[in-house]
């Protein structure tokens, strides 16, 4: 695959896509679909406030007040207070930082690199087909938290170690489903008659069988997004993802799970917070999906 | 007709695939059994059979989109099979195929413009995307397609215009070979004609040489120079189009001559003849002569004996029977 002419596929290669620009697509995706606009708003919006927090938010995330411990939702805590008297809202707004990077950073990784190992596998075939699927297994046959878990551990915990732990995981299964893609888009009669015309090999791949694959690699991408945030808390539960005093959403909710019944607000918020982000994400991975579907344009 | 210098000539191809069902032991399907035959510029080689006789095979094998199990291909005297993958793919500008399910063969993905300039961009034709714009849009104009398409995909056109895509496509690169993979089975019969006629324009301006691959001898008839009949992986009968409508040789080709249907119904006869028994299969074909199972002719050599080509005249015939 070594031989693979970027500015050949480049040209001819961006046929979806209004003139292939990311901009184009952008303006496109906006006219089409108010609620994937909509969507999109509110992940710039959430992203920017939780990165802007320090400029506005009047409490310290992590300074204890021990008078307002379990404070009710008020009009000076717009959330309540948790166990420790901290403002519960502050914190949620800090914590999308952990959470949104550990949402997006690794399922990203994970999905290149799923997609990168399904492509070869799928296309090649053989022996490099083989190699790459028993390392799939290997990995779905572990717990993937238990893996994740290994592979913190071993690279020292911190941020950083989930990445790198949550991609690991996460790979093998976006590699399954891409390869059997490609395996079925490979046997068409558009991949022959481009071999027919003299295109290389690895540009077949990434010209012709690649973009086909753009729906599937959407739709999970937008599935493991809350995958890895639930991860996520579960890790740091376990005490290897972020650490207290430091918020994440995933940890809040797994924190306050145990005062869901006396004080249902500090579990709720984070809760609410997930699932408003994750379904954003959807709304928008289906805008995504839809304008790029050259069906779609009748 | 003889003046004209031999553009490919294909000897003695073999193709068998493995098919291994399952808890059954590994089969091979004897899709070619040995087919040679030539093509010199210029004409129109007609290759016909029945659906699953092989002869899509022959056409991918003679661009050697297929590997063979056996045989050779020589294209304007160079064998297919001692080119490099990259000399491979510098010499397919010299030959193209036109797909027969305008439905599949073009990328959804793509718009018209990309598709057609693909061929053109893979070999570094022109510098500058203008020019190659220019050619597309040249290209798009001669198969009938307007200008205002270019930015269209596939699936908002009908059949017949997608058929014209891969037609574009096909030419861009000024062949000298075009493999019609049944070109036109897939289309309504209207359509059908225009196509045929679009075909036989395309040849006499561009002086292209076309491997005509159809099970609908009617169309065969319009189009071709010579015919190449065959069944079940191996040839029947070859010859001038004219002779084998007017006397064919081989019982199979008499058969298929008696298929076509009449449209003037004063002309169809009170019966007729059908073949017996279902068709063999290419997992296990008969011994001796393939047809032999099928053939009101038959004696007992057909079973033992595989008949060779001989030679009648302008024409070459597998059967033993024949005198």
């Amino acid at each position: 695959m070594s031989d693979m002419n970027a500015e050949e596929t480049g040209s001819a290669g961006a046929g979806a896509g209004e003139g292939g620009t990311t901009a184009g697509l952008l303006a496109e995706m906006l006219r089409n679909s108010r609620l994937a606009a909509f969507s999109l708003a509110v992940i710039i919006f959430i992203i920017a406030a939780s990165f802007a927090a320090p400029l506005y938010m009047p409490y310290d995330p992590n300074k204890p007040s021990l008078s307002e411990r379990f404070a009710p939702p008020s009009a000076s805590h717009w959330a309540g207070c948790d166990d420790l008297g901290r403002d519960q809202f502050t914190r949620l707004v800090y914590g999308a930082r952990i959470s949104i990077m550990i949402g997006l950073v690794p399922t990203s990784l994970s999905i290149i690199l799923g997609t990168a190992l399904g492509l070869v596998s799928g296309f090649a075939g053989g022996r490099t087909d083989f190699f790459i699927m028993r390392l799939a297994d290997v990995v779905l046959a572990f717990p993937s938290l238990l893996l994740a878990m290994v592979v913190s551990y071993t690279l020292g915990g911190g941020v950083t170690s989930i990445f790198a732990a949550l991609a690991f995981v996460g790979w093998a299964a976006t590699a399954r489903v891409i390869r059997a893609q490609t395996m079925s888009l490979k046997e068409k009669e558009f991949v022959e008659s481009a071999r027919s015309v003299g295109v290389r090999e690895s540009v077949i791949m990434l010209r012709h069988i690649l973009p086909n694959c753009i729906p599937n690699i959407i739709v999970l991408f937008t599935l493991n997004i809350p995958e890895a945030i639930l991860n996520e808390s579960a890790l740091s539960f376990l005490g290897v993802g972020a650490s207290p005093p430091s918020a994440s959403w995933g940890l809040m909710v797994y924190r306050y799970k145990t005062y869901l019944m006396s004080y249902p607000w500090l579990a709720a918020a984070p809760g609410a917070a997930i699932l408003i982000f994750v379904l954003a994400f959807n709304f928008l991975g289906d805008g995504v999906r839809d304008t790029l579907d050259p069906y779609m344009k009748d | 007709m003889s003046a004209r210098p031999r553009l490919l000539e294909a000897d003695h191809l073999v193709m068998e695939f493995g098919a291994r069902g399952v808890m059954r032991e590994k089969q091979t399907v004897q899709a070619v059994s040995g087919v040679s035959f030539y093509i010199d510029e210029g004409e129109t080689l007609a290759l016909v059979g029945e659906s699953g006789c092989g002869k899509s095979t022959v056409g991918r094998l003679a661009l050697r989109l297929l590997e063979p199990t056996g045989g050779s291909v020589r294209f304007e005297g160079t064998d297919l099979g001692s080119l490099s993958p990259s000399e491979l793919r510098a010499i397919r500008r010299k030959m193209q195929i036109i797909f027969q399910d305008p439905y599949a063969s073009l990328d959804p993905r793509m718009k018209v413009y990309s598709i057609i300039a693909e061929p053109l961009v893979t070999h570094r034709v022109y510098g500058a995307k203008r020019e190659t714009e220019a050619r597309v849009r040249e290209l798009m104009s001669r198969v009938g397609l307007g200008p205002e398409q270019i930015d269209r995909y596939p699936h908002q056109f009908s059949g017949g215009q997608r058929q014209r895509i891969g037609i574009a496509r096909a030419l861009a690169l000024n062949p000298k070979l075009v493999v019609c993979d049944e070109p036109v089975s897939a289309l309504d019969v209207s359509i059908q004609a225009q196509i045929l006629n679009l075909l036989s324009d395309l040849q006499e301006e561009l002086g292209l040489t076309y491997l005509f691959i159809s099970h609908d001898l009617g169309v065969v008839r319009h189009i071709s120079d010579r015919i190449c009949v065959m069944f079940l992986g191996r040839l029947c009968e070859t010859g001038p189009t004219e002779d084998i409508f007017r006397t064919p040789l081989h019982p199979y080709t008499k058969f298929l001559l008696e298929a076509v249907p009449k449209p003037d119904p004063h002309l169809r006869k009170e019966k007729k003849a059908l073949l017996a028994g279902e068709m063999p299969s290419p997992v296990n074909p008969p011994p001796g002569c393939r047809f032999h199972t099928r053939c009101p002719e038959s004696g007992d050599i057909c079973a033992q004996v595989t008949p060779e080509m001989r030679s009648f005249g302008a024409r070459q015939a597998a059967c033993h029977f024949i005198r």
